[in-house]
């Protein structure tokens, strides 16, 4: 890794962990568990490098292995992660049944 | 660069803008489904791109992959029940772990010879990471099931074992940053922090999971983050980052909402010391009858119902939610108090109720129902304990003291749903049972929350 490019993987890291603080902590208690959910599903995002591992050229089998072993882990939580996320948050976006709103006057 | 990787670059780009509108959206329970859609999307772009842009020579490994994983997580995505969402998550703590770990050692087998010390630092600090949240997650994951005892597991010297073995992975760490031609030392290294995140992990009970959960989620997060250096890919770094902050901040909240500190959670072992009660147990508990704590919430017009494990150990959650649709319908509202650390991992409680139906209009934060108990006529608790303990406010001696409470003891009547007259999990005595205006109803909750909501149909 050259210079230039750590430097800016660094501005990355440094920028992204910012907007992430801000971005999350507005996030409800309320939506805690979902959140934990769903940032694990896109931390599933590591699938990519899996990917390469598992397809890449030149490799020992072993590291396919690896790579499969990877893939398979990664895509568990990106689809595990989101579908759950999403059964969560269906959960939540039910709006207040008609009877109790009208008693709740 | 050739056109497939400029097409793969603006596939992270877009990824990387989709995550942050995503978790954006997570501001609102109204919006939060629209950006999960948005992070799909997105992840789906950046899997795409990558098996456009890079080299793909061999797709049985690829392929096979994504169908074991899309089976077993589509699996689990339908089947696990809500109750189950923490072992869920710590599971996915693991997986996700585990990848990056895994990713790290291919990276070590086919390119250790050309990296950078750069790279080599963060590759280092990736499969580190990555090993240790792997078997510490299912460490967490196995103590929330209850294939592996919930209380704290410990031993003479445990810090001294667990700081040798600490100082073994870094300093082999650091041999390997210095010296990559020693190849030995670097799974030397892996194996001391798959040891060490088991080390990490079993001297804590059942109690801070949330801690605990809260921590291995920005574990994840860095370790994924850290691949992204090694591989120098941006959108690795920023959904780390992301998932790595997230957790870091859920963490933070966690320990403020116990009054403690991380080092106390993760090397204090709380529950394996029995601190002397607060002593002043000179009352007795009042035990109540079933009608009259029907009677008492039936012409009650203010009742605040605090939910805690117990209500989850016992599925009563449809069981509160139906006899809370039948005072309403008498015409008393109803609301629910929920304490941050409710549950075994960071809004647990609030899932838990929303599966059973309950409005999430109706669920109240620590800090916006505490100054309303004055004016509840009856506050419920179910299977909470330490969290409504006014020990903690009162007696400045006390194990948790200065940790928030919810103040059901303002309420000008309590009844506690309780399953026998023992203590909680930490072991402390609680004033509030003994109070005179503390009534308490033994039995399962489950069973006791359908028979008043009997009982107030007979009213």
């Amino acid at each position: 890794m050259n210079p230039a490019v750590l430097i800016a993987s660094v501005y990355v890291f440094a920028l992204a962990a910012f907007l992430g603080y801000q971005v999350i902590s507005r996030v409800p208690p309320l939506l805690h568990t979902p959140l934990m959910s769903a940032t694990n599903a896109i931390s599933g995002i590591s699938l990519i490098g899996s990917l390469v591992l598992a397809g890449g050229g030149h490799s020992p089998l072993f590291a396919h292995l690896l790579g499969f072993v990877a893939v398979t882990a990664a895509t568990i939580n990106v689809v595990g992660g989101f579908g759950i996320t999403d059964r969560m948050l269906k959960m939540f976006a039910k709006r207040l049944p008609a009877k109790n709103a009208a008693v709740n006057e | 660069m050739n056109i497939e990787s400029y097409f793969m670059e603006a596939t992270y780009l877009v990824a990387s803008i989709l995550f942050i509108l995503s978790l954006k959206g997570m501001s609102h329970p109204e919006t939060a489904r629209r950006g999960m859609f948005m992070a799909e999307a997105g992840m789906f772009a950046a899997i795409v791109g990558t098996l456009v842009g890079q080299h793909i020579v061999t797709w049985v490994w690829i392929i096979s992959g994504l169908a074991l994983g899309s089976i077993i997580g589509g699996w689990m995505a339908v089947t696990v029940p809500m109750t189950a969402m923490p072992q869920r998550t710590a599971l996915s703590h693991a997986f996700g772990a585990l990848a990056a770990a895994l990713v790290g050692v291919g990276e070590f087998l086919v390119h250790a010879s050309e990296m950078g010390v750069v790279t080599r630092g963060a590759l280092g600090l990736e499969v580190m990471l990555g090993a240790l949240t792997t078997t510490g997650s299912l460490i967490a994951a196995g103590k929330l099931q209850g294939v592996i005892g919930g209380k704290p597991i410990q031993f003479r010297g445990q810090n001294a074992v667990n700081l040798l073995i600490g100082v073994g992975m870094l300093g082999s760490f650091v041999f390997f940053w210095i010296h990559p031609e020693a190849v030995a030392v670097f799974y030397i290294m892996l194996g001391l922090a798959f040891v060490f995140g088991v080390m990490l992990v079993i001297p804590i009970g059942s109690a801070d999971m949330p801690v605990v959960m809260s921590l291995l989620n920005s574990y994840a997060g860095l370790a994924a983050a850290a691949t992204g250096f090694v591989l120098g890919n941006n959108v690795l770094i920023i959904a780390g980052t992301l998932d790595g902050f997230s957790g870091f901040i859920l963490s933070v909240l966690m320990c403020k909402a116990m009054n403690r500190s991380i080092t106390n959670v993760l090397f204090g072992g709380f529950g394996a010391v029995i601190a002397e009660a607060s002593g002043d147990s000179d009352g007795v508990m009042r035990e109540i009858s079933l009608d009259d704590a029907a009677m008492q919430l039936a012409f009650a017009s203010r009742v605040v119902f605090v939910p805690g494990y117990g209500l989850a150990t016992a599925q009563a959650q449809h069981a509160v939610r139906e006899l809370a649709e039948l005072l309403e319908g008498r015409g008393v509202t109803v609301k629910y108090a929920i304490h941050p650390v409710a549950g075994r991992m960071p809004g647990h409680m609030n899932v838990l109720l929303a599966e059973a139906n309950v409005p999430y209009a109706a669920l109240y934060e620590m800090e916006q129902i505490n100054p309303e108990f004055v004016s509840t006529d009856v506050a419920v608790v179910i299977g909470a304990n330490d969290v409504v303990n006014p020990d903690a406010r009162d007696n400045p001696k006390s194990l948790i003291a200065g940790m928030p409470i919810l103040e059901v003891d303002r309420a000008r009547s309590v009844i506690v749903l309780k399953r026998g007259q023992g203590r909680g999990f930490s072991g402390l005595e609680n004033p509030l049972f003994f109070k005179a205006c503390t009534t308490m109803l033994y039995g399962d909750a489950r069973s006791s929350l359908s028979h008043l909501a009997k009982a107030v149909q007979q009213v």
